[in-house]
């Protein structure tokens, strides 16, 4: 009858040991590896939204809130403790925590899709303009000085748990980001593989029939946006680290019109392909150059503005079509090769992620 | 007599400046069929979505009782919770899924993973879906995905359905089925159809609510409701000749 | 009792300052359900437009009442044209859409004036209020953003124009069938939204510093006072801009204009979430 892993959650083994072999042997081919730690942790940045984007539709228009209070509450931590492992842990929790508040609120009340947006949006700018006012010595939490829009430097890198001394950067860091993005991908697709997940995958394909057969989707949503919120406030603090200074920018309305970007040219509706997103647009703007904000602005609008007009049927539909033909096709050529009957793929369109890794 | 099932106090619901339900007071017993009926804008599918939780009358707005308990302003899932099965006037229903998938999804809910299967089966054969049980639901015509709806509402066994517009798209073979369908639901469910195809109504033959303007016109068996002249002006819209 | 009449001011002002700001976008929301992000942008377009009238010589009344509202309007109408037109009814594409664009025009005019600040200066000057100064442009601001509320009232509940517009929104068809083209409607709709934002950047540049990045400051308040404030597009600009300006001014009172920045943002999160239709789905229903 029904399969108990439902195709969103299978994994492609295959696939997912080349992808890790690949990741394992960049930093051996390219000399940049800070580069590629850079894209490693936009990549988990947006597998974080892709998750909450993709597979329960909650559009998150200020995505950098939970990235931002991960850097920030790791720089904070550091700075205070001096010693990494407890900061990282808090950078998970402190943006999950503020998501389950804001989650909570938002999913319980009618609120549509467009005034979520707005409400994650605001929040984004909350922090953003208290952050950006918070020059001067009264402004402290613990030792750490919040330091306005000139942010916080100087704070404790990643280190062996336990021994402060022993510094984590360059190759091994990177090893680190890689291992991380890896084991959070499994993670996601475990999740996906649940009955939750599979209530979540329901919950894409039409909300108010999952909500009309009786679950409760409000508290989907809000666990799924506290996952996600966690993930992005770990790859926050692996960014602070990266960059060895938080300033304001983390929360900056671009920092969020980047992620979604990620997604949506990625492809919305997997896993991979924001990941893929990040990682490709993280190269690109490092090659632009950091120089001026010209080309970044004008290149991720104009990306933004191609990618929205480009997909006339809107961004989910014609991915799901892409995959609905690509699975149908690739289906009835296994089933001709192989000559037995066999059972067509379930869930083709949105909810049949199986066919990607 | 037996507590109703579904009771609404002087239920009202705006929209900016718009009343669509009017201080409607309205009871269902155990076990009834009601149809709803009344012309476009008569505000019966706002009613409706005030007794699924889809629309909140918020303040002021009456009450709406399901087997005495007061779920106004509770949204679809509590209430659903409660064994009520809703279906749309749209049809939602998951098209990415198949129709297997769909009904397995309503069934888990109550039956669990393992009850599920046989709750699916028996749902499958009393709708008689099998021919259409691994296709898309996405791909199906309008009366299938109607009937898949009605069988993701059924796989929960509720005992009290509300369907909105069963009917529509339906030929005469699928519409013979629903009615079957409907009737066999009754037996052990109350339900509560609102509709706009008269010739439906008729083979429901049952007691019949018409709504005008947001309010209720009149109440009665079906038979006489629909030969009453009052009816017929406001669904016509001038004196039958 | 000087004081109190300064703070009276400073309200009244931040309320005209978030109605003017936000009047292009209320337009373009509760006519059309479309949500420009690239609103603020429009704003700063205006400004952009007034300083370089102003270099070259023209009267700044002139620049920022006349040339900014038609220079942007019709900038409005391109954009209308090329992108938004094909978005319509799909809210969350336009929203990301017109991100894109709001991030497009901020690169297109620091390559054309840079990103350092410009000013430009103030055309009325200071006066005393008892022992207080204050900013005589600031009345000005008041003025015309009372000018530009009435005359919005006027055209939609009494004129020609305003009944086809609204029509046109409730129903296109039957607009059609009366022999006006919806789409002319949405495209004329759009362009006197972005005027609007054109005319209120351009009054408002004297009092802010120009700079490319100046849009990212409007979008904010704006956004949040016009969906606050629901369909209706007049009550629902001034019910919110009431609110939010008065909380705003008040708390920067109080403690720092950052944190009335803050709670008129927080402000805005509890109002969205205890009236989802925004205020006049709730309150002020039949109103325009």
């Amino acid at each position: 009858m029904i399969d108990d892993a439902p195709s969103a959650g299978r994994i492609r083994w295959g696939w997912f040991i080349a992808w890790v072999i690949l990741m394992a042997v960049l930093p051996l081919v390219f000399d940049d590896t800070h580069t590629l730690s850079l894209m490693a942790i936009t990549a988990l940045a947006g597998l974080s939204l892709a998750l909450m984007w993709g597979y329960a539709g909650i559009l998150s228009f200020g995505h950098a809130a939970y990235f931002g209070l991960g850097a920030y509450t790791y720089a904070i931590a550091a700075v205070n403790f001096g010693e990494s492992t407890v900061p990282v842990l808090l950078s998970i929790l402190v943006p999950a925590l503020l998501a389950a508040a804001i989650g909570a609120m938002m999913f319980w009340g009618r609120i549509g899709d467009v005034y979520l947006g707005v409400i994650t949006l605001v929040v984004s700018l909350i922090l953003f303009k208290f952050m950006n006012a918070t020059a001067g010595d009264a402004y402290k939490i613990g030792d750490a000085r919040l330091g306005g829009f000139n942010g916080i430097p100087g704070f404790q890198i990643l280190n062996v748990p336990g021994d402060p001394s022993a510094q984590i950067f360059g190759v091994p860091f990177y090893y680190v980001i890689a291992t991380c993005l890896a084991l959070c991908y499994l993670l996601c697709r475990w999740i996906l593989s649940t009955a939750f997940g599979r209530t979540l995958v329901g919950i894409r394909e039409n909300e108010l029939r999952v909500e009309l057969l009786g679950y409760d989707v409000p508290a989907h949503k809000t666990a799924v946006f506290t996952i996600g919120a966690g993930m992005a406030g770990l790859s926050g603090a692996f960014f602070a680290m990266w960059a060895e200074i938080v300033t304001p920018g983390v929360f900056a309305l671009g920092m969020s019109a980047e992620m979604i970007v990620w997604v949506i040219a990625g492809g919305l509706g997997t896993l991979i392909g924001p990941m893929m997103g990040a990682a490709a647009l993280t190269l690109l703007k490092l090659m632009l150059g950091q120089q001026t904000v010209i080309d970044n602005s004008l290149v991720l609008g104009a990306i933004m503005v191609i990618v929205v007009l480009l997909i006339p049927k809107g961004i989910v539909p014609t991915v799901a079509g892409w995959r609905g033909r690509r699975e149908r096709s690739v289906a009835s050529r296994r089933g001709q090769a192989s000559g037995r009957k066999r059972r067509a793929p379930t869930s083709a369109a949105g909810a049949g992620t199986g066919s990607a890794p | 007599m037996s507590e109703p099932v579904v009771e609404t106090r002087d239920l009202s619901m705006r929209f900016g400046g718009v009343v669509a339900v009017n201080h409607v007071s309205f009871t269902l017993r155990e076990r009834e069929l009601r149809c709803l009926i009344g012309p476009n804008g008569a505000g019966k599918s706002t009613f409706f979505k005030c007794l699924t939780g889809q629309l909140d009358p918020g303040h002021g707005g009456g009450r709406v009782l399901v087997r005495g308990q007061d779920v106004t302003g509770w949204r679809p899932y509590r209430i659903v919770r409660l064994g009520v099965g809703i279906k749309t006037q749209v049809p939602s229903v998951m098209n990415g899924l198949t129709v297997l998938e769909n009904l397995w999804v309503s069934a888990r809910r109550i039956h669990g993973k393992t009850g599920a299967d046989g709750a699916v089966e028996e749902v499958v054969s009393e709708l008689e879906l099998a021919p259409i049980v691994r296709r898309q639901v996405g791909e199906l015509g309008h009366g299938q995905r109607q009937m898949v709806e009605l069988g993701m509402v059924l796989a929960q066994r509720p005992w009290l359905v509300l369907l909105d517009e069963p009917a529509a798209g339906l030929t005469g073979a699928e519409l013979e089925r629903l009615v079957g369908a409907i009737r066999r639901i009754n037996q052990t469910a109350a339900v509560v159809v609102v509709d706009h195809d008269m010739h439906f109504v008729r083979m429901l033959d049952s007691l019949v609510t018409v709504f005008h303007q947001g309010s209720i016109l009149i109440e009665g068996p079906a038979d006489a409701v629909l030969s009453d002249a009052k009816v017929r002006e406001v669904y016509i819209g001038s004196r039958a000749a | 009792m000087d004081y109190a009449a300064i703070v009276f001011l400073e309200i009244v002002y931040m309320i005209a300052f978030l109605a003017l700001a936000s009047a292009g976008l209320a337009v373009v929301f509760g006519m059309m359900r479309v949500i420009n992000l690239a609103h603020g942008e429009f704003v700063m377009l205006g400004g952009y437009t007034t300083l370089a009238c102003v270099q070259a010589g023209i009267n700044v009344y002139v620049a920022m009442l006349v040339i900014a509202p038609i220079v942007v309007g019709l900038i409005g109408l391109v954009i209308e044209r090329l992108v938004i037109r094909h978005l319509y009814g799909r809210m969350i594409d336009t929203m990301l859409a017109t991100w894109g664009l709001s991030l497009l025009l901020v690169g297109i005019v620091t390559l054309i004036f840079g990103s350092s600040a410009v000013g430009v200066p103030t055309p009325i000057p200071g006066y005393t209020l008892g022992a207080y100064q204050m900013g005589g442009y600031n009345l000005f601001i008041i003025a015309l953003a009372a000018v530009v509320m009435v005359g919005m009232w006027v055209v939609l509940r009494h004129t020609r124009l305003g009944l086809i517009a609204r029509g046109a929104m409730q129903n296109p068809e039957v607009a059609s069938a009366l022999g006006y083209d919806p789409k002319k409607v949405y495209m004329a709709t759009f362009a006197i939204g972005a005027a609007l934002a054109g005319l209120a950047g351009g009054a408002l540049a004297p009092l802010t510093g120009l700079l490319p990045s100046s849009g990212g400051a409007y979008i904010a308040k704006t956004f949040i006072t016009v969906i606050t404030g629901g369909a209706a597009v007049l009550s629902g600009t001034l019910s919110s801009a009431v609110m939010f300006g008065a909380v705003n001014q008040i708390v920067s009172f109080a403690s720092t204009p950052v944190i009335g920045e803050i709670a008129m943002l927080a402000l805005a999160i509890v109002l969205l979430r205890l009236m989802p239709q925004g205020i006049t789905g709730r309150f002020f229903r039949n109103s325009t």
